[in-house]
Formats: C-alpha cells, sequence, structure tokens
C-alpha cells in the first residue's frame, strides 16, 4: 500500500496520540500548532473532574477522596483551583489545565501473519489455558481469569494468545503492578515477537511515548491512556498495589476499547474474584499444574517460643539453625523471607557467621540481605541468580515475579501480618521450579499459627489435588 | 484526617499531657513526622548551618568577599533524603498544599527568631514567568503568607533558575539575576524554601540595600 508522505505523517501522529488522556505539556506540539489542531478536532478536550451526585472525580486517576482534591491559589488567573494530589506524581490535573484526547480517525495498526518467532513447545495444561485464552481474545470476549499455579509457566502460556490478536491487527498492553516485572519480561517478549516493535512503560523507562502495537506497562503508567488496547493482559492482579488502589483498577479498565477483552492472570485470587468465580460471573481457566508435572511444595510449619523476642534481639532460633545443618540437598540455594527491613538488616550479620563456622557458605560475600530500598536490589538479586550469593534474607519484595530454580524456602515470623495468605502461598512457590531440581522444602518459623498460614497450606494442598496428585 | 505524605490515617491520641492544650492539627503522622530533621545544636551564627565553629567555613569565606550585604539567615531543617522527596513534591510537582507541614514550625520559630523586628518587610524569593506559569505558584510566596508581618514582592526574576547546573564559582561571579523598581527604606527578610550557598539571597539583599534598605537578613525553611 502506498500512503502519501503527509497522510503518512498523520498516521503516525494518531499512533502517537490516539488511545491517551494527556496533559498539555504531554503533547510536544507548539502553542500555535496545538491551537491549530484543537480547532480542527484532531484533538478534543476532557474536563478534569467530573461531578457524579456531590462528589467530584478526577478523571484521569478517578479519585474522589475529598482531602485529595484541595485547592491552590493560581497565579496565573488569581483563582483558588481545585487539583488532584492522588495523581500528580504523572503531572497536576486542575481546573486550570484541560486534559486532551486524540478526536481524529483511530490509527490502523499492521495484520501480522506469523509474528511468533517462539520455538519453544507447551505442555498438555499450558496449551489448554493458551487455547482458551486465545479463543476469548478472538471471539472479542469481555474478560477471562487465567488461574495457574506458581510455576505453571504463565509467560508462554500467553504466546498463542498475544500472537492471535497480531493477526487480527489488534493493540495490545501487558499490564503489571510491578515495574521489575515489566523490565523482566520486556526480553522475553521482544525475542518471542521479534519483528514486532514492543515498548516498555514504567517509572524512570527511557522510551515513555507508549506508541507501539505491544506494550508492556505499569499499570500505574495506564493512567495516561483511554481507550487504547484491543486486548489487555494484567498480569499479578492480586499483587501490591493493584489490590488495594482503585485508581490502578480505574486506569486499567478505562485503557481498553469498549469491544476489547481483558485478560487477568493470577495464581493466588483474592477474595472478591474467588466470590465471582463460585458465582460464575467471572469465565475462568484453572491450570493446576506446574510446566515440569510435579506438585506444589506443601510448607512445613515450626511453632518457636519467643520468637520474636528472639529475632528482636538478633538471636537466630535454634529450630531455624538446626535446620540449616540438617537440609535435604545442601547445593540447594537458601531464601529466607522476614517482615521487616529491620529485620533483614539486623540479621544478616549473625547468620552470616553461623553458616561460615558451620562452612555452609566459603566467604562472607556469600549471604546478603535486601529490600524495597536497597540501592543495590538489582544487582544482589542478579548475583543471587548466577548463585555468587548463596544464603539471602529479603523482605516481601521478592515473594513473586522472580524465579530461581533450586532454593530452599524459610518464612521468619510467618505470623506477622504481611504474610497473608497469598503472600505465603507465592513465598512456597518460588521452592521447586526447575525440572532438574522440582522440589524443594518451605518452612515456616511462627510463635502461633495463624489463619494465613492455615489457608495457604490448605490452598496449595487443592491446587495439587486438582493437578491429579493425591 | 490524613497524613499529607502518605495518606495513612491519623489517629490523635489524648493523654495527661495534651489533655488541656487545644487539640493540634497534625499534618504528618507520627512516622514521617519522625522522617523530618530540625537543626538543632550548636549551628553557625550567621548561617544556620549545623556547626561547631561559631561561624561556619562558608560564612568565613563570604566575609573575605567584598561589602557582606546580609546580616544572618535563620533556618529550621536539614535538607535530609526525605525533606529533598518533600520539596520535590510540593515544589516540582505544584503540591501546594504540602506546605501546611510546615506550617506551625515555620511561624513559631519565626516569632522567636524575628519577633521583635518591627517595622520590617518580608520579601519573597521570585521566580521566573516561566517557572510561575507551570507551577501555578511561588513557594516563597506561600512561606511569607504564613507568617504574621506585611510580605511584599519588590524583586523580578530576569534569568531562568538554572542556578544548581552551575559550579558555585559561576554562581557568585554571575551577574545579578533580579531587578527592583521601587526603593524602601525598611528593614527587610527575605523569604525562600531553601539556604544553598547563599548566592541567590545575598544577590537579592544586595539590591535591596542598594534601593534604601538599612538591614536585610532572611529566612529560609531549609539550609541545604
Ligand atoms: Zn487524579
Ligand atoms: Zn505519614
Ligand atoms: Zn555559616
Amino acid at each position: 500500500m502506498i500512503v502519501p508522505q503527509h497522510r503518512q505523517k498523520e498516521m503516525d501522529l494518531a499512533k502517537l496520540f490516539a488511545g491517551k488522556l494527556l496533559l498539555r505539556h504531554e503533547i510536544p506540539l507548539s502553542e500555535a500548532h496545538f491551537s491549530q489542531a484543537l480547532k480542527q478536532e484532531i484533538f478534543r478536550t476532557v474536563s478534569p473532574f467530573s461531578k457524579k451526585h456531590f462528589t467530584l472525580q478526577c478523571n484521569r486517576c478517578g479519585n474522589t477522596a475529598k482531602h485529595l482534591l484541595p485547592r491552590y491559589p493560581c497565579s496565573r488567573c488569581g483563582k483558588a483551583h481545585r487539583y488532584c494530589r492522588k495523581c500528580i506524581a504523572m503531572g497536576r490535573v486542575s481546573t486550570c489545565s484541560m486534559l486532551y484526547e486524540w478526536a481524529d480517525q483511530t490509527p490502523h495498526w499492521p495484520i501480522y501473519v506469523n509474528p511468533c518467532s517462539w520455538k519453544g513447545t507447551l505442555t498438555d495444561a499450558q496449551q489448554h489455558a493458551a487455547d482458551r485464552i486465545a479463543t476469548a481474545i478472538q471471539a472479542e470476549e469481555k474478560e477471562l481469569l487465567s488461574w495457574a499455579v506458581c510455576g505453571a509457566g504463565k509467560t508462554e502460556m500467553l504466546f498463542p494468545a498475544i500472537t492471535i490478536a497480531l493477526q487480527q491487527g489488534k493493540r495490545i498492553c501487558l499490564a503489571t503492578p510491578r515495574a521489575d516485572v515489566v523490565r523482566e519480561l520486556k526480553p522475553r517478549i521482544q525475542q518471542a515477537f521479534e519483528e514486532v516493535t514492543v515498548q516498555a512503560l514504567y517509572g524512570g523507562s527511557n522510551d515513555k511515548t507508549g506508541s507501539a502495537q505491544l506494550i508492556l506497562s505499569t499499570t500505574h503508567q495506564l493512567l495516561r491512556f483511554k481507550q487504547a488496547f484491543h486486548v489487555m493482559i494484567i498480569d499479578e492482579v492480586d499483587a501490591f498495589p493493584y489490590h488495594a488502589d482503585p485508581s490502578l483498577s480505574f486506569a486499567t479498565k478505562r485503557a481498553v476499547k469498549p469491544s476489547g477483552t481483558t485478560i487477568y492472570l493470577t495464581a493466588t485470587p483474592r477474595k472478591q474474584q474467588l466470590k465471582r468465580l463460585r458465582k460464575n460471573n467471572l469465565p475462568h481457566i484453572f491450570v493446576p499444574r506446574r510446566f515440569h508435572g510435579y506438585p506444589l511444595p506443601v510448607p512445613k510449619t515450626k511453632q518457636v517460643i519467643n520468637l520474636k523476642r528472639q529475632l528482636k534481639s538478633k538471636q537466630l532460633p535454634k529450630a531455624f539453625l538446626k535446620w540449616l545443618l540438617t537440609r535435604e540437598k545442601t547445593q540447594r540455594q537458601i531464601l529466607i523471607f522476614v517482615p521487616t527491613i529491620n529485620l533483614a538488616d539486623h540479621l544478616q550479620k549473625p547468620l552470616t557467621n553461623f553458616l561460615l563456622e558451620n562452612n555452609v557458605i566459603q566467604t562472607k560475600q556469600q549471604a546478603s540481605a535486601v529490600h524495597a530500598s536497597d540501592a543495590e536490589r538489582e544487582e544482589k538479586v542478579k548475583a543471587y541468580r548466577n548463585r555468587e550469593l548463596f544464603v539471602l534474607v529479603t523482605t516481601t519484595i521478592l515473594e513473586r515475579g522472580v524465579t530461581f530454580p533450586s532454593v530452599d524456602v524459610v518464612i521468619l515470623d510467618a505470623g506477622h501480618q504481611v504474610f497473608d495468605q497469598a503472600a505465603i502461598v507465592q513465598i512456597a512457590g518460588r521452592a521447586g521450579r526447575s525440572p532438574d531440581d522440582p522440589h524443594g522444602e518451605v518452612l515456616l518459623f511462627h510463635d502461633g499459627k495463624t489463619d494465613a498460614m492455615v489457608e495457604a497450606a490448605a490452598s496449595i494442598r487443592d491446587m495439587n489435588r486438582r493437578g491429579g496428585f493425591v | 484526617m490524613y497524613c499529607l505524605w502518605c495518606d495513612q490515617e491519623i489517629i490523635s491520641s489524648v493523654n495527661w499531657g495534651n489533655l488541656m492544650l487545644p487539640p493540634r492539627s497534625l499534618t504528618l503522622c507520627e512516622e514521617c513526622e519522625g522522617k523530618l530533621e530540625r537543626i538543632t545544636g550548636s549551628r553557625c551564627e550567621k548561617c544556620s548551618r549545623k556547626s561547631a565553629e561559631q561561624i561556619c567555613s562558608d560564612c568565613q569565606w563570604w566575609s573575605t568577599q567584598k561589602r557582606e550585604v546580609l546580616a544572618k539567615n535563620h533556618s529550621i531543617y536539614v535538607y535530609n533524603a526525605f525533606m529533598k522527596e518533600i520539596i520535590a513534591k510540593w515544589k516540582y510537582r505544584g503540591d501546594y498544599v504540602l506546605k501546611k507541614v510546615f506550617e506551625e514550625a515555620f511561624l513559631e520559630a519565626f516569632r522567636k527568631e524575628f519577633g521583635k523586628y518591627k517595622d520590617t518587610v518580608l520579601v519573597p524569593i521570585p521566580l521566573s514567568d516561566a517557572r510561575l506559569a507551570e507551577r501555578g505558584f511561588n513557594q516563597a510566596e506561600a512561606l511569607a503568607r504564613q507568617l504574621p508581618i506585611q510580605s511584599k514582592n519588590l524583586l523580578t526574576r530576569t534569568d531562568s533558575e538554572k542556578q544548581s547546573k552551575k559550579s558555585r564559582k559561576q554562581r557568585i561571579a554571575g551577574k545579578n539575576p533580579f531587578i527592583m523598581t521601587e526603593t524602601l527604606n525598611k528593614p527587610a527578610i527575605l523569604v525562600d524554601d531553601i539556604y544553598t550557598t547563599g548566592t541567590t539571597l545575598r544577590h537579592a539583599a544586595e539590591l535591596l540595600r542598594q534601593n534604601g534598605c538599612p538591614k536585610v537578613s532572611s529566612y529560609t525553611l531549609i539550609r541545604g
């Protein structure tokens, strides 16, 4: 197809701007060009707030909390303007600044004949789920939940679905609440779809244009999109902060076209999703088996009296030390979860000393601790993956999204509130990920069993049962 | 009430210590409040910087320069990592209400430090037109408005505030970025959010002195 040059340019602009909801400074046009574009109805204004009954709502993030909608005295026009504090990190929405959206024709996305360059094969369980997801997209079903256990190989299961969407000339977004997951997915997706332009959007990513047909994004970055995607796949729907922050589901819903399909991925559905499943008003596909065909490791619990006090005084419980020296497979790496950053820092030294004295590690560089505000976080995770680190103490930041082939997993103070049912299932799911070592120990040290611990173990057993293991 | 920083709900507790006091309106939760660092202990008499010496090395250097135009500076907070985050959100993102975080402390310290100055005028450090249009408000003006004496916008900024990209030497040697079209025959207190090298404030002070002002001090939230 030969397109005249000026038409080509317009189509590029459409790809850049269509499906977005932007502030003026996010549109790189001169004042003259922009007012021309408004006059010609290439862009249209969207009011920054809307009023429903008596509550005001931010039209970018959906915030209605009154205390997050204060005013500032504007020096430009002398009035006091309402602004939204909730989404201010992405530029201030206020009654003094309109939002803009593309009003010209929608872009045409290329139709690919054979876009998938992935050469691997899916297991039967993966294939079954992959087909179901692909069907949902092809038939433009509204939504589908894919509930696949940790280690089921969910990313590969998406390849047939993404392939179908690209063959239909659809625009696709793969969104997740966490930036590190976006970073990790980018090379895998790009490799699987070599000829397709893939962009990754997260706070701090170099390329924020968001003009590609296949976009990987944090759910947060979707605050800039409106009816942009035919297909929205949300990975880890149950993860923080997505499940706790209503503005993220607001933005995600708005980013999908009205006729679009939304696929939710989770290994640990939250109560509200389970409720919808039980009521049969959320179609779903369940993948109870790991890709290597072995069952999920079931956590064992060990009660330690005065555990909290011991940990606080940097003392490691005897039962834990004994276990460290009597593990089933000594070559497995050790991943230790603790509830707080403080504890991660405090326990590192006594633990390292004990491991050195007992020859579990040979140098003190083989053990470390990591948490969310650790500047060397990425390096440490990389070192652990390369087995340069043998023992890693971590907060819940490593509970999901990361895969290490052969580890034993421990939670110290598993009764702490940060370890809810989903967190424990996810943490247990770090063990036994490789076909070469499909098992792994999961130990919960606690000073009183919580419902979360009991429910987590029950749901793991239940998933194994559904996977055909007795 | 919600913490202005982390949006956690604040539950203020009544105890024997505060039972008889009027209820304080809390702006930050205990945890966030704890991350603010006040300048305490011995400080430089001239610029408020934490310092063991009476006059810090910075100020000693200033005293070797031509005529010293700034009588003294008073600041309240240390520019720690948490403060940097708050200032960035307040100033650069334009989250106006964050000024409430400092309201009480800013007023209290002013009364203590400058309370005896009668017939003094506050002069906020201005922003350039471009910056003002972008943010919609001037943080120095917002601070000055919280104080009990009159505030006058006597200065206009002619440069583009790219101060942070220049070296100290360039900043000091650079030409005065302000102009002043009126005269002032009263003592003045310059108001700004942060005292970093003191150059900007001295440029402003110099101009005020040239236009009739007998004495210029400065009151800043933070000593950077
Ligand atoms: Zn908002
Ligand atoms: Zn707080
Ligand atoms: Zn000094």
